[in-house]
């Protein structure tokens, strides 16, 4: 068709400055979205403090397990020592109940044995057990973060 | 002399440019008159930029009631009602968790027209998702979904998920036990990644579930920071996102070649226009299109002739207004009927039981009672991937813009919507008698359960029909109606399924009246 035939041309200077300015900004702009997006992620989760007093060992009967609504969890003592069970369900965040054969959740039918064990439903994993201490003034004191191995009961 | 003489035609001038400044004002907006003619109405239609997302002339088809139902328009009028709905209750609304709950109930008790303009966004939203859904169906029906338009089908299913995460969102504002529970639940489904991690052991390594509800809440429960990223998403966020890819979608629909109709149709007989008139539409083989050469795609096919096009003005336009006076009416009717809820205040120790999300959320629910990674992650992700594909693995062109036209499409559409139904009720019926692997095998490892539950067999029965059905007919288009069908079938059942025969601690109940009382 065309009787010039072109030589492939070196890319001149203007074309690869601007190239280069166009990959600057793209990286530039690149890297910013990436250190915009760690702000949403919070450095410091808040919330109230996860040790809470619950009482005096003397103020906790034996048997059934009782509810402490400010950490989300019910507290037991046999004859072995005290223990604590959490609250909420392992399957979707809701609390559970106490019944006779241990625990269930209101929400999508989770039932859990007096251990915490999952008997029931669609929850992944057990109860958990939370850390139970003696505090120097001699009250119980519970760390809602902190979750022990299943069994370990606190003696006093 | 001289100067008085100029003083008086520069007054009367400026007397002059007075009189006529109405007169010019109107041209500097609109830069002609009254369009009363074809031409003019073209015109218009062409030069004003709120118009020009129209083309100048849509062919008749395209107006015809059972090509759209009006659906899409529908969804877009639905979204104004709500912008506008939605910027009044802001007005009084208070994002925090001290005053929300108490200013709902402002709004409710206190707010002239408040109470009526709530119901009306609540309304609103939920004829949106109603609208969004049956559009998407409709378009899948049609087989609308491909020669060029494979790119709207993802804009469209992009709509859907922000429409569904604007309800989801707005959930949570009223701060009532209803939305607390129900975010709850949804942000733990955010989290529920963990349960394969977990299953895996490598949550300590990457805890993508820990990172999801992280950003979503902002702390571990639902509080003050989930109170505030849910409101900004709600009122700005996602209805920017939301406007901008709407605009997209409409831009290329006309950008595609307008509304898909079949290519092999070549009726002659006379249109009938939505102003009454009969016309015959003859051949116009001396038409022009000079700019159509820097035009890419889809172009009017100028030799054939047999166009059936109208103009724009008036015709699209009072479809267009019937069916926004038809949305805000049905908005209207139902919130004089009915008040949108408002329950306690959220009480971050006592769920709601049974703690129900929104309908559309119900059969999600469902499977996420057994399993919560597989029903509020996996699943959906595996049906969107699936949608998303679609037009690029189905890409048969035939009878585009006609409702399962095809052969033997309708037959597989109704064995689908029994093989569905039956799959899905008896999955249901099995789950509730006799329970699922944990009731039999108590110590059983989670990931079997998480793989294999309800919702998985109920996905991958889906498949498989849907492969059997291709390969019969040998058709891709027929397995794509087959899973299809299905799909729809399967989400009717399980949200009526939901909202009705599941009760406290949710477990079954033939009718709500048998819900034990407390």
């Amino acid at each position: 068709m065309n009787d010039i035939t072109r030589k492939p041309q070196p890319i001149c200077r203007r074309d690869f400055l601007g190239q280069i300015a166009t990959c600057a900004c793209a990286t530039a702009l690149g890297l910013a979205t990436v250190g915009m997006a760690r702000l949403p992620f919070p450095a410091v989760i808040p919330g109230e403090s996860s040790k809470v007093k619950i009482g005096h060992p003397a103020d906790f009967p034996k048997g059934e397990g009782l509810w402490i609504a400010a950490t989300k969890a019910f507290v037991f003592r046999d004859n072995e020592g005290f223990f604590v069970i959490s609250g909420i369900c392992t399957h979707l965040g809701c609390i559970v109940a106490q019944d006779p054969k241990g625990f269930h959740c209101p929400c999508h039918g989770s039932a859990f044995g007096n251990r915490g064990e999952v008997t029931k439903g669609p929850a992944p994993s057990a109860l958990p057990w939370l850390e139970i201490s003696l505090a120097s003034d001699g009250q119980l004191i519970v760390d809602t973060q902190k979750v022990i191995p299943m069994g370990t009961k606190l003696k006093v | 002399m001289q100067t008085s003489e100029n003083k008086t035609s520069a007054m009367r001038a400026l007397w002059i440019n007075i009189q006529k400044a109405p007169v010019r004002f109107l041209n500097a907006v609109f830069r002609h008159d009254w369009p009363n003619t074809d031409r003019t109405r073209s015109q218009a239609v062409f030069s004003n930029f709120f118009l020009h997302i129209h083309s100048t002339r849509i062919h008749e088809r395209s107006l015809r009631f059972w090509s759209t139902c009006g659906l899409g328009i529908a969804s877009l009028c639905a979204f104004i009602v709500l912008v506008v709905t939605g910027v009044l209750l802001m007005i009084y609304y208070n994002p925090s968790t001290e005053l929300a709950y108490q200013s709902i109930k402002n709004i409710h008790f206190v707010v002239p027209t408040g109470r009526f303009i709530r119901n009306i966004h609540r309304w609103a939203a939920h004829l949106m998702v109603i609208f969004v859904l049956l559009h998407m169906v409709r378009v899948f029906y049609t087989n609308s979904y491909k020669n060029n338009r494979e790119f709207n089908w993802l804009v469209g299913l992009a709509l859907l998920v922000l429409t569904l995460g604007l309800s989801f969102t707005g959930y949570l504002l009223p701060w009532d036990q209803l939305a607390y529970w129900a975010i709850t639940i949804g942000a733990n489904i955010a989290q529920s990644p963990r349960e394969l991690t977990d299953a895996l052991g490598i949550t300590q390594m990457i805890d993508l579930g820990g990172l999801q509800k992280q950003i979503l809440l902002g702390a571990d429960t639902v509080g003050q920071e989930a109170l505030t990223r849910f409101y900004l998403l709600h009122v700005m966020v996602l209805p920017l996102v939301m406007s901008m890819l709407i605009g997209l979608h409409l831009w290329h629909i006309r950008k595609d070649g307008g509304l898909a109709r079949p290519i092999e149709e070549t009726d002659e007989k006379p249109a009938r226009l939505l102003t009454g008139q009969e016309v015959t539409f003859q051949p116009s083989p001396t038409k022009t299109y000079g700019l159509m050469a820097l035009v890419k795609g889809k172009t009017p096919a100028v030799d054939k002739g047999n166009e059936n096009t109208v103009s724009t003005w008036p015709n699209a336009f009072y479809a267009e207004m019937a069916v926004f006076m038809m949305t805000c009416a049905i908005c209207v009717l139902l919130s004089i009927w009915m008040d949108a809820p408002l329950k306690e205040l959220a009480n971050p120790v006592r769920p709601e039981n049974p703690a129900k999300a929104p309908w559309y959320f119900l059969g999600l629910q469902e499977l996420v009672s057994y399993s919560a990674f597989m029903g509020g992650i996996g699943i959906p992700t595996i049906v969107l991937i699936g949608l998303a594909l679609l037009p690029f693995i189905d890409n048969s062109p035939e009878h585009q813009g006609l409702w399962i036209a095809g052969k033997g499409q309708k037959r597989v559409m109704m064995q689908s919507v029994l093989f569905g139904t039956l799959v899905v009720l008896s999955l249901l019926a099995f789950t509730i008698r006799f329970g699922w692997l944990r009731d039999w095998f108590p110590s059983i490892s989670q990931i079997i359960i998480t793989f294999v539950n309800p919702g998985t067999i109920l996905i991958g029965l889906f498949m498989l029909w849907s492969l059997w059905m291709a390969q019969r007919h040998n058709s891709i288009r027929i397995g794509g109606i087959a899973i299809f069908t299905c799909l729809v079938v399967a989400f009717l059942i399980l949200t009526y399924f939901a909202t009705v025969h599941r009760g406290p601690n949710w477990d079954f109940y033939w009718r709500m009246s048998e819900w034990p009382t407390h």
